[in-house]
């Protein structure tokens, strides 16, 4: 398959940044979407140009350290992770858009890496059971429908990757956020923080700089876990009881 | 600040402003529409001029029509709170955007349609509420009591061939609008269960279809067939 | 030098009782006054981070990805064990215990495995207390399944995903410490070498991926969390960025390295498809369950298949070997991972191959298929076929999956004794990056159990054992030591930058890997190895001359950062294969060609192996010397493993 890579370049957060464009030749349908920048890169290496810069670790789509806004969509055009896409998804000739996510929130680091630190912070206002290594009760001592703990763990498949937020329009991180508050608000064992931890979460989220929801589903429609709007819903309802009946005046 | 003002400047009571406006909105056009069916009525507008002066006198209507009021100021303040923040969530954009593939061009257009319907609303109350209020417009009896002949403003106004235009463009407008707005209310209150949500977003479909159709039929129906 | 092992004495199921009531204290108001540095962000790292934050130690958490969440842990798929006996099948802690030292081929320490199957029934405890969602019954208690093999079901899981939550569990409860300001998280920050200040470890020289800066930190303590070192061979089920440099360093600072050469190959793998592969992915083994593995008969008909000139269910069954159920009637499909990855390389060899490199068998699900139905495969392996058909672009409903052995996970390590430290005082390694738990083999579902292990029941205790000893004074960061040990990582990167060769960092990674697969892999042989010893110096050499790597040290620099990890590889290759040619024995992971039985499995050499072999580190290009902890088994009886 022959190429045109259209890659945004810029050396470092203060960098303006812009579009470079780069043919590639001989790239086989069964590479990844990675192993085929991998072939670019190898390409510029050894041209002595420096490497285009992309963040990725597993390439089995479970660690949500590779992004890429390819060809106008989160991951690409399959609803999976970049590290699972494959060249078949793309014919012979194609020019191929590649852009990092874009939001406030997740500043470029280079080129097509971006701090996602955010998410961390939002997982540390609140994103766990405060519980303490040792002395905790039997793990069959408190039975969990088997129905809520397969609704908790989808909501825990979340992996972290940020294409809800590349996705929504509006740089919205409602997904993320309201996946881990839904996983812990459904166990029992998230119930003695549930009022404290939406309050926080939410707090925490607007104040790195996300936007607001639209509902517009984008999120979802683009999630390569497949993590459901039902959790935003549950999310608003455990926002609005929080704040209704906690005792944070 | 207090918790309150700290709920409703957050991103989620900032929806929670948009919803509750919203859905009473919705209430609103839903008893709005039904009221003025009257324009049907072959009466020659008495049961429709019965009908406004009630709506503009009766107190608790009135108090009514405040909250109404306030909606729709509340609903387009917060659209514009939020629209801002949401902008400066993504500074600088893509360069290429797939976004028909993953959402409804109504979702992502909220702000323009709710533009078009809040310059709809200025035209409209000019026309008509401005009138009834303010306006020096003739008087009919009925039964030896005095009303003001807004049925003769209505047929005027719907003679114009730019004012039926607007009306039923204005209309597909609020179509598009509710067809993501009914539903996305419910969403944004938490309202979201497998049982009943289909049953809402059904409802929404039929309720963005039927409401629009209903108030374009009215300047339709005057002009075609009173002239 | 005879290694102590520090295994208390007594009888085993009281050893770990004892040990803990015999380790000092620090005093509670103490311990605010000590600094742990943790390397390493898996489940062993933050399971530890987390636990000693709450103990009040002041805690720094390292690690090169973006975020803690994404260490390699979260990518296990199958399970974890405990011995809850839940199942009433019979299961107990000496149970776990003895499979695990069998699975293991006898060369695991007794005292460390008693200690990881007693605690593990509190990990379950732990995470279900963190909101792990495991897989539940209708009644509302927790799941099990048989895993690996194993006679009882022990197995907890979360879907197949039960790494990811176990890991985002540990991610909770570190993040949590964050949030209370006793744990310090530096992401995107790689440990690039080990400060000792009079033998005993005290801090870290470490460098900023994203500006470039080189950092000391200083603590009274550092544990390494860092994970195995599967990537030498190139292509491994490890993430991209799994790298052996935090242990190298530790070991050339005088850590001895433990066993190199047990490496787990996993016989369920997505094969090879071209020189282009980054790398590769497992399919959970719980496919042999259902799944019939087999190739041509003939050469030919591999043949004809590689060329594509017949299609694999043309093949009539008269035609197909199915070769696990012919060699091994009794265990078939589902023989251990060792004889199943081995065989799978025998039948390639043989040119019986089934894709275009040669390098494939099939898995074949149409008996399966027509015995349960369609839809009962895809309930059980749904997600499983789906990830193959992303993958490779075919339909494993329609046509059999193909898969090959691919390496998977390291039992050896940097040597620790029974508290997990190394042989530098105040430096711990944890997890995979020790060697301690699973000898020669590990069991499925194992990986996760001792990880978490290490981190929320074992390092606690043994931790405060070494610090109770040590003064709460604070660590000098200006320590000349300091200053030495920065002063060499800038030289080496200097050194990398400047050489401004002609070939790729990948190049080289390459080449190794292909070495030491060829003969250091599945099937190891005197004579391939001491070839391998010459190929790897010579390659080596040629890394220092001919590397080219771009760009500066002060920024977003990917090829540097990938320079330092196969510059360590490179050596860390060369002790892999000299610990390989010194095992004159086949042992789990570790399959000399010359010892065998005569039907072609492990020999074992009781009498003069059953010892762990650790590597001494003596200085740049010199030989390392080995050193033995004989292993001593008072409760478990030697005997051969048979699958037959």
């Amino acid at each position: 398959m022959k190429l045109t890579l259209k890659v945004w370049r810029q050396k470092n957060n203060s960098d303006k940044g812009g579009f470079v464009n780069y043919p590639l030749d001989g790239i086989s349908k069964d590479m990844s979407f990675l192993e085929m920048l991998d072939v670019l890169n190898e390409e510029l290496s050894e041209k002595g140009e420096d490497p285009v810069h992309f963040d990725h670790d597993c390439r089995e789509g479970i660690c949500g350290m590779c992004s890429l806004y390819i060809n106008g969509k989160p991951h690409g055009p399959q609803q999976t992770t970049t590290c699972q896409l494959h060249m078949r998804s793309f014919s012979d000739g194609d020019t191929i858009t590649i852009e990092p996510w874009r939001a406030a929130a997740f500043p470029v680091v280079k080129d097509l890496v971006v701090d996602r630190s955010s998410f961390d912070r939002i997982i540390q206002a609140g994103g766990y059971v405060s519980v303490n290594t040792g002395g905790v009760p039997d793990a069959n001592e408190i039975p969990i429908p088997k129905i809520i703990a397969d609704e908790a763990f989808d909501a825990a498949t979340c992996i972290g990757c940020g294409a809800c937020v590349a996705a929504c329009k509006n740089a919205s991180a409602m997904l993320f956020t309201s996946a881990k508050i839904s996983q812990l608000a459904m166990l029992p064992q998230g119930q003695v923080e549930r009022k404290n931890r939406a309050e926080k979460m939410i707090a925490q989220m607007d104040e790195e700089g996300f936007g607001a929801c639209t509902n517009t589903g984008a999120c979802a429609a683009e999630c390569p876990k497949g993590i459901s709007l039902t959790n935003i819903a549950r999310m608003n309802r455990e926002y609005f009881s929080a704040v209704l009946s906690s005792d944070n005046v | 600040m207090s918790w309150v003002t700290k709920t409703l400047s957050s991103t989620l009571g900032r929806k929670l402003i948009m919803a509750l406006t919203g859905l009473f909105l919705i209430l609103f056009l839903t008893g709005h529409v039904s009221g003025n069916l009257l324009l049907f009525k072959n009466d020659g507008g008495e049961a429709f001029n019965i009908y406004a002066k009630f709506m503009t006198t009766n107190p608790a209507v009135k108090l009514l029509s405040w909250l109404t009021y306030l909606s729709i100021i509340g609903h387009v303040i917060y659209s514009i709170i939020l629209s801002r923040k949401n902008k400066s969530a993504r500074p600088i954009g893509y360069s290429e955007s797939k976004a028909s593939t993953n959402s409804s061009a109504a979702s992502r257009n909220m702000g323009v349609l709710g533009t078009v319907i809040l310059l709809f609303i200025v035209v409209h109350m000019q026309s008509f509420w401005a009138q009834m209020h303010w306006g020096s417009i003739p008087t009919v009896t009925y039964g030896g009591e005095e009303y003001k002949d807004l049925y003769s403003i209505v047929y005027a106004a719907f003679q114009v061939e730019w004012m039926v235009a607007l009306y039923v463009i204005a209309m597909i407008f609020l179509g598009v609008h509710l067809s993501h707005g009914f539903a996305s209310a419910f969403q944004t209150l938490g309202l979201n269960h497998k049982k009943y949500t289909p049953a809402i977003e059904g409802l929404g479909k039929f309720y963005c279809i039927v409401i629009p159709a209903l108030f374009a039929s009215m300047p339709l129906y005057i002009y075609f067939t009173q002239s | 030098m005879i290694l102590d092992s520090k295994s208390p004495a007594g009888p085993l199921a009281e050893k770990w009782t004892k040990h803990k009531f015999t380790s000092k204290l620090v005093n509670p108001a103490n311990k605010r006054k000590y600094e742990v540095i943790v390397v390493g962000t898996g489940l062993a790292g933050a399971s530890a981070a987390a636990s000693l934050a709450e103990l009040g130690y002041n805690v720094k958490a390292f690690c090169f990805q973006d975020s803690p969440r994404r260490a390699h842990s979260i990518a296990a798929q199958g399970g974890i064990n405990a011995a809850k006996n839940y199942q009433n099948d019979g299961d107990s802690v000496f149970r776990l215990f003895y499979d695990t030292i069998k699975g293991g081929d006898y060369r695991a320490r007794e005292s460390n495995v008693y200690r990881l199957a007693e605690v593990s029934v509190n990990i379950i405890d732990q995470c279900v207390a963190q909101g792990v969602p495991f897989a539940r019954e209708y009644g509302g208690l927790l799941a099990n399944r048989s895993f690996g093999g194993a006679q009882v079901s022990r197995t907890f899981y979360a879907r197949g995903q039960t790494g990811q939550q176990l890991l985002l569990g540990a991610y909770s409860a570190l993040s949590r410490q964050v949030a209370n300001g006793k744990v310090k998280l530096y992401p995107r920050t790689e440990m690039m070498d080990l400060v000792t200040i009079d033998g005993e470890a005290r801090g870290i020289v470490t460098r900023n991926l994203i500006t470039g800066a080189i950092e000391t930190h200083a603590a009274h303590a550092v544990l390494l969390c860092t994970g195995g070192y599967g990537n030498v061979f190139f292509l491994s089920t490890n993430a991209m960025g799994s790298n052996v440099t935090a242990a190298w360093r530790a070991h050339k600072k005088g850590a001895y390295f433990a066993n190199p050469c047990y490496t787990q190959i996993h016989p369920t793998c997505i094969p090879v498809s071209g020189d282009h592969q980054s790398k590769l992915t497992l399919m959970s083994e719980s496919l042999r369950n259902d799944g019939r593995v087999w190739v041509p008969k003939t050469v030919e008909m591999a043949e004809k298949l590689r060329k594509g000139q017949i299609k694999p269910s043309e093949i009539k069954d008269e035609d197909r070997d199915y070769y696990l159920e012919r060699k091994y009637p009794s265990f078939g499909n589902l023989v251990p991972r060792d004889v199943a990855s081995r065989n799978a390389k025998y039948v390639c060899d043989e040119g019986r191959g089934v894709n275009e490199t040669g390098e494939a068998v099939f898995l074949d699900f149409r008996d399966a298929i027509k015995r349960d139905s369609e839809d009962a495969i895809r309930a059980r392996y749904g997600n499983l076929f789906d990830m193959y058909q992303q993958i490779t672009g075919e339909n494993p409903y329609q046509t059999p999956m193909m898969i090959y052995p691919a390496v998977h996970y390291t039992m050896g390590g940097l040597w620790v004794d029974y508290n997990l430290m190394t042989t530098v005082p105040g430096l711990y390694a944890l997890g995979e990056a020790n060697f301690s738990d699973h000898g020669a083999n590990r069991l499925g579902a194992s990986a996760l159990m001792q990880g978490l292990a290490d981190g929320y029941f074992v390092i606690p205790y043994t931790l405060g054992d070494y610090l109770a000893q040590n003064l709460a004074t604070k660590i000098d960061a200006n320590h000349p030591e300091f200053a030495k040990a920065e002063a060499e990582v800038k030289a080496k990167i200097q050194k990398l930058l400047s050489i401004k060769g002609t070939k790729t960092v990948d190049y080289f990674h390459k080449r190794l890997g292909k070495i030491m697969w060829n003969e250091c892999g599945m099937a190891r042989t005197a004579e391939g190895l001491t070839k391998a010893k010459a190929e790897i110096k010579a390659l080596r050499a040629e890394f220092w001359k001919d590397v080219k790597v771009l760009g500066a040290n002060e920024e977003l620099n990917q090829s540097l950062e990938k320079a330092h990890r196969v510059a360590d590889f490179l050596e860390l290759g060369e002790l892999m294969v000299d610990d390989a040619l010194n095992r004159n024995e086949s042992c789990g992971g570790h399959f000399r060609e010359e010892y065998q039985t005569p039907e072609g499995e492990a020999l074992r050499d009781d009498e003069n192996f059953a010892y762990v072999a650790a590597w001494k580190y003596m200085g740049d290009e010199q030989e390392e010397e080995l050193n033995k902890e004989p292993l001593v088994f008072e409760n478990v009886k030697l005997t051969q493993r048979s699958y037959k």
